[in-house]
């Protein structure tokens, strides 16, 4: 691969993404608005589509303002520190045999460790408002996603043991003949379960529970600030369902008669819906609660997903 | 490559001098961050792409967030900055640096007069590191599972609500079988005493 392919290659996957992360403010309201029974977004431009745009003009235009009490800098580079490390997190994503930005062989170890940094955007953003809701939202966030980011790893560990390697195209090409869903179906729930978590989407969304904490470690922020963290929690939204695809459903395998991007494309958008759906559908859980499901029902099952699964590889090797 | 381990190693040297020198924790920290980042980038560039993936996952993503995540409950603000500024002064911090630089430049000259050897980067792939680590060093990692343990076991014991604390409103909530106990005395007596009197008024009863 020639350099020049390979600077195309990563400008593309950037537009593509940016442009899937802002279509999905269009996606998103429409799609919760049917499954609420409303019209959501229709005037602008056909279907509504338009509302992305006026969107964006909205948030270039607003004021952009810094809090006096605010520590400046960090409050700058919060809202830039999550987009930054998601779309980090893309960089090992296979799209095709031949479109991925790096095909490293600690690939997965690689998306977990951006992942982990993500947290900083939320701790940050938090503490440099300088605000009592923005802490405790800052606060709820950091503990959700250090407990939630252990699951994370821990429940892909199956999915390494039976691929025997972190690259992601080993770990597509070792479902050529059975998905991974079927072998590892809890390690697939326990995953999305710790995604939606680490994303901070609803139901899992108590770090900005906007009807206790106003909106919570965001609450200062305006403007294309504010903007970076609503990007920012679609392009996780997306890094999470492209990885489901990767991980479990075969990522670009399909049949021979749509390419592989478009089997890219359609499991990960189908993610993506099931992620709104949830959204329509759930109640947020109490703080308490989510911890404790996540201490004490989620890692000893995960736990026992890997006794289990290195147990039948040991019984199956003979 | 080492023109990127010696970019990585000066980043490295800054950031952790930064660490020592600012006024504000989370400053401090920030710049531990970027400290680990670029330790990470040494070890990917001698060739240990786990490790330093790990130091990513492990120091970065986690242990510096609870760093400050403690930090920023203790809710250090511009006077504990102007109290660091007080405590750090030329005359503090004069004297022990000019031994260290000393110790330093001795450090640099034997560097210089060893021979030289050129540096190998040998990668050591994944799984070599794991069948070290659990095949000559099992007991090492052991015996890091236990001190691992034990540290949990103790948080777990310190962190063990021995009194239940409520808030006033639930306080009223808790109190309730009291009450309704001392609610069902008061009722049962003056139930007794209205049952004496209405019995003096009608002597005539039932057997």
């Amino acid at each position: 691969m020639t350099v020049l392919q390979h600077v195309l290659i990563v400008l593309g996957v950037l537009f593509v993404l940016l442009n899937i992360a802002a279509g999905l403010i269009w996606v998103e309201r429409r799609m919760l608005a049917m499954w609420q029974e409303r019209l959501g977004p229709n005037r602008a431009g056909p279907f509504g589509i338009l509302i992305v745009l006026a969107d964006t003009l909205k948030l270039f235009f607003k004021e952009d303002w810094i809090p006096p009490f605010a520590d400046k800098w960090i409050f700058i580079t919060a809202p830039a520190i999550v987009v930054a490390s998601v779309l980090m997190g893309f960089v090992i994503i296979p799209f095709t045999p031949t479109i991925i930005v790096a095909d490293l062989n600690v690939g997965l170890l690689f998306f977990l460790a951006m992942s982990s940094l993500g947290v900083y955007s939320i701790v940050l953003g938090g503490w440099a408002s300088n605000n009592k809701y923005s802490l405790l939202g800052a606060l709820r966030g950091a503990s959700q996603m250090i407990a939630y980011e252990v699951f994370m790893g821990l429940s892909l560990m199956g999915v390494v043991m039976m691929t025997g390697s972190f690259k992601l195209s080993d770990i597509v090409m070792a479902q050529k003949n059975m998905w991974f869903i079927v072998t590892q179906p809890l390690g697939a729930i326990i995953f999305f379960i710790a995604g939606i978590a680490e994303t901070h989407r609803l139901p899992f969304d108590i770090p900005e529970a906007e009807s206790e904490l106003i909106a919570g470690y965001h609450a200062e922020y305006s403007g294309m600030k504010f903007g970076m963290f609503f990007i920012g929690e679609y392009l996780g939204i997306t890094l999470i369902s492209a990885m489901m695809a990767t991980m479990f459903f075969g990522g670009y395998l399909g049949p021979a008669f749509l390419p592989p991007w478009a089997w890219f494309f359609l499991k990960t958008f189908a993610f993506i819906l099931f992620f709104i759906l949830l959204r329509a559908s759930l109640p947020r859980p109490r703080y308490d609660q989510l911890m404790e499901t996540g201490w004490k029902v989620l890692l000893p099952l995960v736990l026992l997903n890997i006794l289990v699964t290195g147990a039948v590889l040991l019984w199956l090797k003979g | 490559m080492p023109v990127l381990f010696y970019i990585a190693s000066v980043v490295a040297i800054i950031s952790t001098l930064m660490v020592i020198t600012r006024y504000q924790p989370i400053h401090a920290l920030l710049y531990l961050v970027v400290s680990f980042l670029a330790m990470a980038m040494i070890f990917l560039s001698l060739g240990a792409p786990f490790v330093a993936i790990l130091e990513i996952i492990l120091y970065a993503g986690a242990i510096i967030v609870l760093l400050i995540f403690v930090v920023m409950m203790l809710n250090l603000g511009k006077d504990t900055a102007l109290q660091e500024r007080q405590w750090l002064q030329p005359k503090t911090w004069v004297g022990p640096s000019i031994l260290c630089l000393v110790l330093l430049t001795e450090l640099v000259i034997l560097l210089f007069r060893s021979p030289e050897v050129p540096m190998q980067v040998k990668p050591v792939p994944m799984r070599a590191v794991s069948i070290a680590l659990y095949k000559e060093y099992v007991i090492a990692v052991e015996l890091a599972g236990f001190l691992l343990m034990a540290g949990i076991v103790g948080a777990a014991h310190i962190s063990k609500h021995r009194k239940k604390h409520l808030h006033r409103f639930l306080q009223e909530e808790a109190k309730g079988p009291q009450r309704r106990a001392e609610k069902l005395t008061m009722i049962r007596e003056k139930e007794s005493t209205e049952a004496v009197l209405p019995a003096e008024k009608k002597p005539v009863k039932k057997t």
